[in-house]
């Protein structure tokens, strides 16, 4: 069925209020405020009884898709079960009611936790101090570059212009560090999907400020070769940043800054189980080696020995600054918390390892079904394309895409990498049991054959839904972002 | 699909060396799906081969358009703005993007036999 706007539901004067009868004397409107902010038509509000409100919004909501509802395998985003304990936490008064302006000496319990929190995460990438500010990844990697710029500039060396990133790393890589005023260099992958060492020796020079790198890449690919590439970048004088978009395969077995990286950041909403998408909110510190901590975004927190207590330290007077009112987002911190102090260090590895494994097994029942090209093991997450079989068919991606939602499952990452062609980047996490990865598989499958011998069905997918295929090109085209009375 | 009289670059851009006219190729349309905006350069600007003259936005992705030749913008098509789909439609005539005065970088160019070969390949 069909749900109507909420604006095509309103019948004139229908309301969902009854307020009682003023009793204090009534005030002219222009004796209050000035002439030019009183509007002068009554706003085009919906007008609605209370329960076909209630019923509109209870509606829409059952029509979402959420990772509480089904798999939702959906590349380089690390769409684990985020388990409900982190929302008991951070619901914990102690922490949801404490206001940012409370003194420091009533807020010692927030401000273990973010200490701890950034310990935890230094001891996890192998870094030393950490800053909880950036609301989210690519937030994180904004505040990496100032830092990383900040450190140039101190030095004065003004000719580092340069960020290095492969033509495989998220759009924000380039997005950022043309934000931060650097020109981005792009490094073509190897046949195997990997960063070019050769090439990478050509690129750097006096003029590299980074090289900006997610490893495991996003093929799902680990840079074997890190080592050679860090002494590459720093034997140029440019430093490494590491976007930790994929940190979620590597928990416990390998660090960041043991690989050479000067600058990374986490995606706490993929990595350490708190919610994303349809707005999170997120949050992405920043963790740096001891050479950059004094750039750091300021306050960071501190312990005073002597006085026993945990304070805000301003005096730093080479920070970047504040990137983010206030802390950042505390209530994800104390989720993302949480989650580490259940799983402890073995249960993290273990994650890791189990994310793995099911991305693995995955790739491995669909090989030959589908095109899988880089065919060697894999960290979390893979890329597959139809076959060319298919392909002849007049299927794309989208259409495969599309129709997986008639089976129940949230389609993966379609489209990225964009050094694969029609690519579909699946990432099943570890929190899926094995029938769900099999019944997932199953679908691709079986989606594969209603390709082959009825295309049509995928054309016009999905079937099931409240709304069906829609024209993104003229809705790209020609947006229409309101509603507006005819 | 690759029209003789033109030239070809690596990077899926066409030139026309009589009108020294430049688009993207069939192939490239194809691959990135739906225009649905294109940013054009100033007329005047200057580019070397292989810089991003302008950019065509997809429902798909965001693809640089890289110069094939060096030389001077002389003109851009400014019809791309309200009608991105052009360069679905056409790519070789009314989808053009920039026109140019070419300076060098010719020699580099692709036949279209070539550069069918190329795609073949991809």
């Amino acid at each position: 069925m069909k749900e109507k706007l909420i604006f095509e539901k309103s019948t004139p004067g229908r309301k969902a209020y009854s307020l009682p009868p003023i009793d204090t004397p009534e005030v002219e409107l222009t004796t209050l405020l000035p002439e030019e902010i009183i509007r002068q038509e009554p706003a085009q509000l919906p007008e609605l009884s209370e329960v076909d409100v209630v019923r509109h919004f209870t509606r829409l909501s059952q029509m979402n898709y959420g990772v509480d509802t089904g798999f939702y395998p959906l590349g380089s985003c690390t769409m684990k079960y985020n388990p409900k304990i982190n929302e008991n936490m951070s619901r914990l008064p102690g922490f949801a009611l404490a206001h940012p302006y409370q003194p420091e000496e009533l807020s010692q319990g927030a401000l273990k936790l973010m200490y701890d929190l950034s310990e935890i995460l230094s001891e996890i990438a192998g870094m030393d101090k950490f800053t909880l500010q950036p609301a989210a990844g690519a937030h994180g990697e904004f505040t990496g570059i100032l830092i990383i710029k900040a450190y140039h500039q101190h030095r004065g060396d003004k000719k580092r212009t340069k960020v290095i990133i492969p033509d495989s790393a998220h759009g924000t890589n380039p997005a950022t560090a043309s934000l931060c005023g650097f020109e981005t260099i792009e490094i073509k992958s190897n046949a195997h999907g990997l960063v070019d060492l050769e090439e990478l020796k050509k690129l750097v020079g006096e003029d590299t400020a980074a090289l900006m790198l997610t490893n495991p890449n996003t093929l799902g690919l680990f840079e074997k070769e890190i080592i050679a590439i860090a002494d590459i970048v720093h034997e140029a004088g440019g430093l490494l940043y590491y976007d930790g978009a994929n940190m979620n395969a590597i928990m416990g077995y390998a660090r960041p800054g043991d690989m050479g990286f000067d600058v990374v950041h986490y995606n706490l909403h993929k990595t350490f189980a708190t919610p994303h998408g349809g707005g999170g909110p997120g949050a992405g510190p920043v963790g740096v080696k001891q050479f950059l901590a004094p750039y750091l975004p300021k306050p960071v927190v501190e312990y005073d020995d002597e006085k026993q207590k945990y304070f805000f330290d301003y005096n730093r007077p080479h920070s970047i600054g504040r990137v983010k009112a206030f802390y950042g987002n505390f209530g994800v911190a104390v989720k993302a918390y949480t989650y580490i102090l259940a799983l402890g260090a073995a249960g993290l590895k273990e994650a890791s390892e189990i994310a793995v494994l099911n991305a693995n097994y995955l790739k491995t029942i669909l090989q030959g079904k589908y095109h899988v090209p880089f065919d060697q093991v894999c960290k979390h997450e893979f890329i597959i394309s139809p076959e060319k079989r298919v392909k002849e068919k007049g299927i794309k991606t989208l259409d495969i895409a599309k129709r997986l939602v008639d089976y129940g499952f949230h389609p993966p990452t379609v489209y990225f990498p964009l050094i694969v062609e029609e690519a579909m980047m699946i990432e099943p996490t570890e929190t899926e049991t094995q029938e769900t990865l099999d019944a997932f598989a199953q679908a691709l499958i079986d989606i594969c054959q209603e390709a082959l011998d009825n295309p049509e069905i995928l054309h016009n997918a999905p079937h099931s839904t409240h709304v069906s295929r829609f024209d993104e090109a003229t809705a790209a085209r020609k947006p229409i972002l309101r509603w507006k009375k005819n | 699909m690759y029209p003789n009289n033109l030239k070809y670059s690596k990077e899926h851009e066409w030139v026309d060396l009589e009108s020294k006219k430049i688009g993207i190729t069939h192939y490239a349309q194809e691959s990135l799906g739906d225009v649905v905006f294109v940013e054009l350069p100033e007329v005047g600007a200057e580019f070397e081969v292989g810089d991003s003259l302008g950019v065509v936005e997809s429902v798909k992705a965001v693809s640089d358009v890289y110069s094939p030749v060096s030389g001077k913008v002389t003109a851009v098509n400014e019809a791309l703005l309200d009608n991105p789909e052009l360069i679905n439609q056409d790519p070789y005539g009314e989808g053009w993007i920039v026109e140019m005065e070419i300076t060098g970088g010719e020699e580099d160019l692709l036949s279209a036999e070539e550069y069918e070969r190329l795609i073949k390949e991809e």
